[in-house]
């Protein structure tokens, strides 16, 4: 590991002004620096600002802490009876010491497990810039089959930030000149395109300080995920579903896919697919061809186009029961 | 910089880079805790500070001069071992031993999540599990043992946790 400058914040705004790299829970950014994929050169630990608590805002919905660790966030009580997706997402990631370090900022913003990023021998346009992709042509297991460019074809891994996409949660940040933004989830990452490297809006010392999730809707909860074992391993492909069936007909459906891109995936064709119809294989097979309109396989992932189409059907088979 | 680990106060001085793991065991002789992956990957490493089980191979010491550090080694002497220390001894829950402290610590952790009602990956209802096989080797599942201990290690915990919800029956 390289050397660095250690500062802990004892406020947000010193955090933002301290010009270092933000430290939470850890369980990411030094499993990276010990690899040396990361060397920041100043870390700012925030583990201790005032930011873990879960609170009820009066339109209903919840702010959540940027620092509430993940188990105590899947163990919330008003997180299961409400936003259940949210609580399974979350306890099928990592393994319960991780859970109870990682935070709700840091799942946001951790990184791709693609190999080849690890690996500081190899070239990876998102470890450094220009070096190629070595991913592209190479072993590509875990890779991304939507929304990929010829620069990068690597996955989100997290599990939370899925839940979180179908359940349109809104980001709030803090930056250095003081200014707080909302910025929703669907707005917050971007996609590899010629810049792998820049992989959400977040500018310089921006910090998260909450995650909102709107007042809770209607509608059965699931999160699935398909993974190398039944436990402590990273989705290959996952969803999370939020669906509501009256009177034999699907009224709503939000659905979000953990796996298959750059970003917790999402998109409207999926859900159009859905609403106004009556559960059904044929509807099912309807929102796959939508989910997978344009997918690419790479080789080692082209597994992934069947997997997400049959996992997606068996989803809405169960969450429309 | 100064440490509470175990009930006893340290002072050690230790490069901003130690994680909690290397401290104990290179600067301040407590070797029970092990390094298996060094990545969070294996659970050897497993401490609780301030009674949450975490892997200290993924943490910096620095970030932790004012909590509560309890490793095996706070746990239970030779002669008078902690109820899951013997439980693994009576089930043989292990074969080389080498994740065994972790096991431990991270089965205390464990357990005490289970008492604050937390549910697991395995609870078919997240407001009310039971602590089946299934959902010991799920909430487990962050200990790796090589020699695949896993039936005794599950014995030995399905034990402790059978005997202490009599006690609070
Ligand atoms: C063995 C292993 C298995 C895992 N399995 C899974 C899994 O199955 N599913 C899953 O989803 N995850 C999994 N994880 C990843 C885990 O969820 C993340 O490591 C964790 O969520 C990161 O949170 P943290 O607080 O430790 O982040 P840190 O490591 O502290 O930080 C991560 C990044 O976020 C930045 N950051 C942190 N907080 C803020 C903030 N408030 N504002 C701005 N920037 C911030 C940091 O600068 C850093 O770049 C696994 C990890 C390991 C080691
Ligand atoms: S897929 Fe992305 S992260 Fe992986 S090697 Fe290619 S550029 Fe790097």
């Amino acid at each position: 590991m390289k050397t660095f400058d250690y500062a802990r914040a004892d406020s947000v705004e010193a955090a933002t002004r301290a010009g270092g790299r933000f430290i939470a829970g850890g369980t990411n950014l030094l499993d990276l620096m010990k690899l040396q994929v990361e060397t920041p050169e100043k870390l700012v630990d925030i583990s201790r600002l005032d930011l873990n608590t879960i609170e009820e805002r009066e339109d209903g919905g919840l702010t959540i802490g940027a620092l509430v660790p993940n188990s105590d966030l899947a163990a919330d009580p008003r997180v299961i009876a409400k936003y259940e997706v949210l609580s399974r997402a979350l306890l099928a990631g990592a393994s319960g010491q991780l859970r109870n370090k990682a935070t709700t900022g840091g799942n946001l913003l951790q990184r791709t497990r693609c190999y080849y990023f690890y690996d500081t021998a190899a070239g990876c346009n998102k470890r450094q810039p220009g070096s190629g992709c070595e991913a592209i042509g190479g072993f590509n297991r875990i890779h991304a089959i939507l929304g990929t460019s010829d620069q990068c074809i690597a996955t989100h891994p997290g599990d939370m930030p899925v839940a979180m996409r179908a359940l349109d949660a809104v980001i709030v940040t803090q930056k250095a000149d003081g200014d707080k933004r909302r910025v929703p989830i669907g707005d917050f990452y971007r996609l590899p395109g010629d810049t792998p490297h820049i992989e959400n809006v977040l500018e310089a010392g921006e910090l998260i300080t909450h995650v909102e999730l709107p007042a809770p809707t209607v509608g059965r909860h699931l999160y699935r995920k398909v993974r190398d074992r039944a436990s402590y391993a990273f989705a290959l492909f996952s969803v999370a579903a939020v669906v509501t069936v009256e009177d034999g007909i699907i009224t709503a459906a939000a659905l979000a896919f953990g796996g298959v891109a750059h970003l917790p995936w999402r998109n409207p064709a999926v859900e159009a697919a859905l609403v106004g119809k009556a559960p059904s294989d044929e509807t099912f097979n309807a929102a796959a061809d939508a989910l997978l309109d344009g997918a690419t396989g790479f080789g080692t992932n082209d597994f992934k186009i069947p997997l997400a189409r049959r996992t997606l059907i068996a989803s809405l088979r169960e969450v429309t029961q | 910089m100064h440490f509470t680990i175990n009930g006893q106060s340290h002072e050690a001085e230790v490069d901003v880079r130690t994680s909690l793991l290397d401290l104990c065991r290179e600067h301040l002789g407590l070797t029970g805790s092990k390094k298996g992956c060094d990545h969070g990957q294996c659970g050897a490493c497993t401490m609780l500070v301030d009674g949450r089980r975490i892997n200290s191979c993924l943490t910096l010491a620095v970030m932790h001069q004012d909590d509560e550090i309890v490793t095996i080694e706070g746990l239970g002497t030779p002669e008078n071992l902690h109820p899951l220390q013997s439980a693994f001894v009576r089930h043989d829950g292990y074969q080389c031993g080498y994740c065994t402290p972790g096991q431990i610590c991270s089965a205390v952790g464990m357990l005490d999540e289970v008492k604050k009602g937390w549910p697991s990956h395995a609870s078919a209802d997240l407001t009310g599990a039971s602590l089946d096989n299934a959902e010991i080797s799920e909430r487990m599942s962050g200990n790796i043992c090589r020699c695949a201990a896993y039936p005794n290690i599950v014995d030995a915990i399905r034990e402790v946790a059978d005997a202490s919800a009599k006690v609070d029956a």
